[in-house]
């Protein structure tokens, strides 16, 4: 594109800013405009786990539900309560939506599709994801109400927890790949990811779903004990905006494990045809993306303090163990350095997944020793239940 | 100077992070002010971007905006009755005033050539270059083998984690619970 515009007539810095202007356009409107879809999606699927039929009146199979809901939305009385801080209040919800867009700039859609190609890729993923945090406290503190409040807070202790577990399975893919820019992490995946660290997929995904504040994570709008948190006071569009961010932000998840996991574009004949790659792409994120579907109706929410315990006491420890075993076997195996082709992969791959197999093996029985041990105390309070009250109380099961 | 592409975006982010930053002393809502400071610190991203060192910027938003400034602002939240200020200047002003007056015009000396050109000597770091050398391509590998590097910066690197770790196990130390009672159901 910038060499058209060269040809007519533009100069060589403005038509770089055209073209990258253009990028950023279609690159957030196909994102903002694939919610319309994918709400539908995901209202189905959740139907389906739930024994329910879902969205089915308007349009060929409810199709175009969400641009009926979009349009009432739309229509709907936009409130402000007295008290309120206004700036803050109509900030939120728009860096809401700015925090998860600007994650699509370093999205790979097919060999030569890519917004831009940051060789910082990897870490520019986390410093926006940073500022959807940002917009979680804006919005709980401004809008004046105990709840929102209570409800940034949580934002603060999880989604910043959270952090740790995450970046500790990004580092993996970067680790084995030797760069941080998503489109050459996807390159090097002549096998995937996958197959050679299948415990970080797992890290990844659960802390994946903890930082879009998904069930089982959803304490941020958890509706028994916040109303519905952070957004509470928010109506209309405004409160549509909260909604588009964590559906996008959810689907953005589900797209980064296929790009980081699941060999992103790469497919038959993906090299030569974009279309193809990005078909390849989407159909992989949506795998990815409806298994965090699946364990978010499936599982009952956590309590605040298993949540955090659950964090610091055994994801980070389980990703701390997995990277440096990872770094210590791929710097084992000779020629891990220069992989160019699936053969070269086969060997390492393989190695990798006998060691993630072993550590699934160590990480259940310690679990498991950890349950009968927890069983057992719990039977024992149960058998003498005059114990001390203290004792009960400070036991925390 | 003629005013290049580079040198608006240069005035924009300076711009940025100056208003953030004053805004920070003179906003009266603490929560906006801890808000105003991301303002500032995300300027000054955009500088190290403009600096060709995206990794900083990154470095800059994770850390500053993501973890500090976060922690900053909850900290605010927690104390809602100072959060609106009655005014803008507390005792200590004027003598603030002149602390950041001094670093301000120390600073200034060091990184201009001005203190050269008034006859002292070997004061400036002679940070002005009229040619700046050429930025490594991938700078950001080099920036990792030399953090690993036993001649250049790995014992600087190892140091500053020794740090990191001892205000760890000193905060885990601070909201520990008494020792007696950690005896009583030291199970965990």
């Amino acid at each position: 594109m910038t060499g058209l515009l060269q040809d007519i007539g533009f100069s060589r810095d403005l038509a770089v800013l055209i073209a990258k202007a253009a990028g950023v356009i279609v690159v957030a409107v196909f994102g903002l405009l694939w919610t319309l879809l994918g709400i539908w999606l995901e209202r189905k699927w959740a139907a389906r786990f739930q024994d329910r039929v879902g969205p089915n009146r308007v349009g060929p199979f409810g199709l175009i539900q969400t641009v009926a809901d979009t349009v009432k939305i739309l229509l709907k009385e936009d409130i402000m309560n007295k008290g309120v801080d206004r700036w803050v209040f109509n900030l939120a919800p728009i860096l809401a939506v700015l925090a998860v867009t600007l994650i699509w700039a370093v999205v790979p859609f097919s060999a030569a599709w890519i917004g831009t190609d940051l060789n910082i890729g990897v870490f520019y993923l986390l410093a926006v994801g940073a500022l959807g945090t940002v917009a979680v406290i804006m919005a709980g503190w401004s809008s004046n109400n105990k709840y929102a409040l209570l409800s940034a807070y949580r934002a603060v202790a999880q989604l910043v927890s959270y952090e740790v577990p995450m970046v500790l399975a990004l580092l993996v893919p970067v680790l084995l790949s030797g760069s941080m820019s998503t489109q050459e992490i996807v390159r090097q995946q002549h096998i995937w990811y996958v197959f050679a660290a299948p415990l970080t997929v797992l890290l990844f995904l659960i802390s994946g779903q903890a930082e879009i504040g998904r069930g089982p994570f959803d304490l941020l709008e958890a509706e028994s004990e916040l109303v519905s948190g952070f957004h509470i006071e928010y109506s209309g569009m405004k409160f549509g905006m909260f909604y588009v961010a964590e559906f996008l932000h959810a689907f953005t998840v589900g797209v980064l494990t296929a790009i980081l996991f699941l060999g992103g574009w790469r497919g038959p004949f993906a090299e030569d045809v974009a279309i193809l790659g990005f078909f390849y792409l989407m159909i992989k994120s949506l795998f990815a993306y409806w298994v965090l579907v699946w364990v978010r109706m499936t599982l009952p929410r956590v309590r605040i303090d298993h949540l955090l315990d659950f964090n610091w006491k055994f994801l980070v420890p389980v990703g701390l163990a997995n990277l440096l075993i990872v770094a210590l076997v791929w710097k084992a195996i000779p020629g891990t350095d220069q992989i160019s082709s699936f053969g070269d992969a086969v060997v390492p791959t393989l190695a990798l997944l006998l060691v993630n197999v072993a550590m699934f093996l160590v990480i259940g029985a310690l679990l498991a020793d950890r349950g009968r041990r927890e069983r057992a105390r719990i039977e024992a309070r149960v058998a003498g239940a005059d114990l001390p009250v203290e004792t009960v109380a400070g036991a925390g099961d | 100077m003629e005013l290049t592409a580079e040198s608006i975006v240069f005035l924009i982010m300076s711009a940025i992070t100056l208003g953030g930053g004053l805004l920070v002393v003179s906003a009266r809502n603490l929560f906006h002010a801890g808000l105003y400071l991301m303002v500032s610190l995300l300027g000054v991203a955009g500088l190290f971007v403009l600096l060709s060192a995206p990794f900083l910027a990154g470095v800059q938003v994770v850390v500053y905006i993501g973890a500090i400034a976060i922690l900053i602002i909850l900290a605010i939240m927690l104390t809602p009755s100072v959060t609106q200020l009655p005014a803008i200047f507390n005792r200590q002003w004027a003598f603030n005033l002149a602390l950041a007056a001094f670093f301000f015009v120390l600073l200034v000396s060091v990184v201009s050539p001005i203190m050269g050109e008034l006859g002292v000597d070997a004061w400036n770091a002679d940070f002005t270059q009229k040619n700046p050398a050429d930025v490594p391509a991938d700078s950001i590998v080099n920036l990792g083998k030399d953090l690993v590097d036993p001649d250049k910066y790995m014992l600087p690197f190892e140091v500053a984690s020794v740090l990191l770790m001892a205000a760890l196990i000193g905060a885990v130390l601070l909201v520990s619970p008494d020792k007696a009672k950690a005896d009583e159901g030291g199970e965990d």
